[in-house]
């Protein structure tokens, strides 16, 4: 059975690290992430797990120390937000390409600057290029599963990549909901005992990290870690099914919401997908509009023809990035889903909306006025530019 | 009863406001509800307004946005009717709880407008009394209750019981008046 | 194969599917294979007669090209020094001397 709790994003994520019992966590303390170790610390202080908690002079050594950990044969997680992951920019990279089966508690806020605590994607976005596996939740219980899941994720042979668990910023993190909690022994023998392959600590194996590559091998290095992009995504329905199994919880690479028969969709990664779920009830109930949702809960590795074919059967699809990144044509979101439309000869209208940034809040009708936005695009064919903004304050009526 | 009650704090830095939306959505729970219980982040500095909020209901609850149109207000600190709109989207059929030494007609002269009904709790007098000290969290949590109606008083005294027999586990010597603050708030606001 | 070599293995022709994951190498002292030797311009040459076994110059050897048995030095491992002089500058005896080319 269950156990039914209220907790907090960052209590749901430390209760699942005390379940697994990692053996290291390096972590140093920034907001909105810093009560993930401070509840580790205290579970440790309490002789509850025997996780071998370092504690660092900066995340650049936070993650540093976690692949050594790694590397050494250690299960080995961390922590951070933001900035702090900014400062592990180099060692997540390393990380990746070392094949280290890392698992990161991310807790989404805005990169500085203007320097702000608040909810956005742009910290993970920015990270998008460097081989981690991403996985986003809308709500306390969808982190807490997919912390859970990170680790057969990460560990399975035919993966050995670092996972970053992402979840928003205040919203879910220090947000208190409903959760169903699994009990210890079954998430313990659902995550298994970590018995890595090779390892640095292996007496009977003579072994080297991180050699330099020349030019020479770079490339089919890096797509060999292609490969195990790749391969990961068997592993993570796999892994999602095994969950199912125990939990009744069904996760996949997305989620879809009312789509059977949705005319117009919204793309969303996030908390702000719960909201969309009420505005899509709110319609249905009120107009009989078909409205739907998708929601990506992995965006690496992206799942382009999936996508492709849940939006195949809508008018006019809203994509939402909740972080900018200069580009002429869309946000993060939207070039992925722009791409895989493209590539599936989609004819869907689609616009990119920017939302949410440094923790712009977003409401069930702001949601509302997205899909009374798309159905004019259904019907006039004519989309205003690449990108526009929702909740952006403006002299002119519509941002191009 | 609507199928989700939403609840808008308004308080001061270091006054207990978000604590009591947190133990507000606790209690809740503890009575089988669906929960929510969150604050408005901003940097915390002592003094300085802030906000929390809580949403309880019967079925699962997925917005994850503030609350714009609550069905209840609870002001922690009266001095916030003189800068902030407490009562701004209030549920004209809801109701605001002012922490005031003042009557409800006062009060409702300084809420520009708002038509809906006034309570105001004495959570400084009653704290004092019961506790000795001014925290005008818990009176304020029993008022709001008492007002919202959304649990049974003897549900809610039950369950703060045992939040405070496992919260003062040390010192069990002050549950007797923290349970007397919450009746004693319960009935002013009843 | 107990004297096979990972480069026997892997090289600059492999395929990507041959290379190690993560570009792990599961060998210790893979740097005795690669014969830095050959890129030596001018030789160290060890006059022993000279030399008072006074140690100076093998710690100073950048490429611990030095080899010391029962506290001696030996001749010069010529497979990795790379000419570089140092130990020849800093000898107080005069017991080595650079010579042009290998």
């Amino acid at each position: 059975m269950a156990i039914r709790e209220r907790l907090s994003g960052n209590e749901a994520v430390a209760y699942a690290i005390k379940q697994v019992n990692p053996d290291v966590m390096p972590a140093f303390p920034i907001t909105p992430s810093t009560e993930i170790p401070q509840y580790v610390a205290n579970y440790i202080a309490n002789g509850e797990i025997d996780t071998e908690f370092i504690h660092v002079e900066s995340e650049h050594s936070a993650m540093s120390a976690t692949i050594g950990a790694s590397a050494a044969g250690a299960r080995a997680i961390t922590a951070t937000s933001s900035c702090g992951m900014a400062l592990m920019w180099e060692e997540l990279y390393v990380a990746a390409s070392n094949r280290l089966p890392i698992v990161l508690a991310l807790v989404n806020r805005a990169l500085s600057g203007p320097i702000n605590i608040n909810a956005d994607h742009s910290d993970s976005m920015g990270a998008r290029d460097s081989g981690w596996i991403q996985i986003y939740a809308e709500s306390n219980q969808e982190v807490y599963d997919n912390f859970i899941q990170a680790f057969p994720i990460a560990e399975d042979k035919r993966v050995h990549l670092p996972v970053m668990v992402c979840q928003d910023g205040f919203i879910t993190s220090h947000g208190v909901e409903n959760i169903l909690l699994v009990e210890d022994d079954r998430v313990k023998s659902f995550v298994g005992e970590y018995e890595p392959e090779h390892y640095l600590l292996n007496p009977e194996e003579k072994m080297a990290v991180g050699p330099y590559a020349v030019s020479n091998y770079y490339m089919e290095t890096k797509r060999a870690q292609r490969q195990a992009m790749i391969q990961a995504r068997a592993v993570i329905l796999e892994t999602a099914a095994r969950f199912e199994e125990m939990t009744g919880r069904k996760y996949g690479f997305f989620e879809e919401y009312q789509m059977e028969d949705a005319e117009y969709a919204v793309v969303i990664i996030g908390s702000a997908a719960g909201t969309c779920k009420a505005a899509i009830n709110e319609i249905r109930n009120t107009t009989g509009k078909k409205v739907g949702l998708i929601k990506i809960r992995v965006f690496r590795p992206f799942p382009e023809e999936e996508i492709a074919r849940a939006l195949s059967g809508v008018k006019a699809a809203a994509i939402m990035d909740r972080s900018e990144m200069f580009s002429a044509t869309s946000g993060p979101l939207g070039a992925e889903v722009r791409a895989a439309l493209y590539q599936a000869r989609s004819e869907v209208e689609v616009v990119n909306y920017f939302y949410g940034l440094g923790g712009r809040d977003i409401t069930v009708s702001d949601f509302k006025v997205v899909y009374e936005n798309l159905e004019t695009i259904a019907r006039t064919h004519v989309v205003t530019g690449m990108y526009e903004y929702i909740g952006l304050r403006s002299e002119q009526s519509e941002e191009v | 009863m609507k199928d989700t009650i939403e609840i808008r704090w308004h308080g001061r830095g270091g006054q207990g406001a978000k604590t009591a939306a947190l133990l507000l959505a606790d209690v809740a729970f503890k009575t089988g509800k669906y929960v929510q219980g969150f604050p408005e982040y901003g940097p915390e500095r002592m003094g300085a307004p802030i906000t929390a909020y809580n949403r309880i209901s019967s079925n699962p609850i997925t917005v994850h946005s503030n609350i714009y149109e609550p069905d209840y207000v609870v002001v922690v600190d009266e001095s916030l009717l003189e800068s902030i709109d407490v009562t701004k989207g209030l549920n004209p059929k809801g109701a605001v709880i002012v922490n005031s030494t003042h009557s409800r007609e006062e009060i409702a002269d300084k809420l520009h407008g708002y038509e809906g009904a006034v309570y105001t709790v004495d959570a400084k007098a009653i704290s004092i009394k019961a506790l000795g000290k001014n925290y005008p969290n818990s009176p304020m949590l029993a008022a709001t209750v008492a007002v919202s109606k959304v649990m049974e008083k003897e549900e809610f005294l039950k369950e703060m019981k045992a939040s405070f027999h496992h919260k003062f586990a040390k010192k069990p010597e002050v549950i007797d008046g923290n349970m007397m603050a919450l009746e004693l708030a319960f009935a002013q606001a009843e | 194969m107990a004297n096979e070599k990972i480069y026997d293995r892997i090289n600059e022709q492999s395929p990507w599917q041959d290379i190690t994951e993560g570009n792990k190498i599961f060998e210790a002292a893979t740097s005795r294979d690669f014969c830095t030797g050959e890129w030596r311009t001018a030789t160290p040459v060890w006059d022993a007669d000279k030399c008072k076994q006074c140690l100076l110059c093998t710690p100073v050897c950048p490429d611990s090209s030095i080899p010391v048995t029962a506290g001696k030095r030996e001749s010069f491992d010529y497979d990795h020094c790379k000419g570089c002089g140092i130990c020849a500058k800093v000898c107080p005896f005069g017991a080595i001397g650079m010579r042009e080319g290998k």
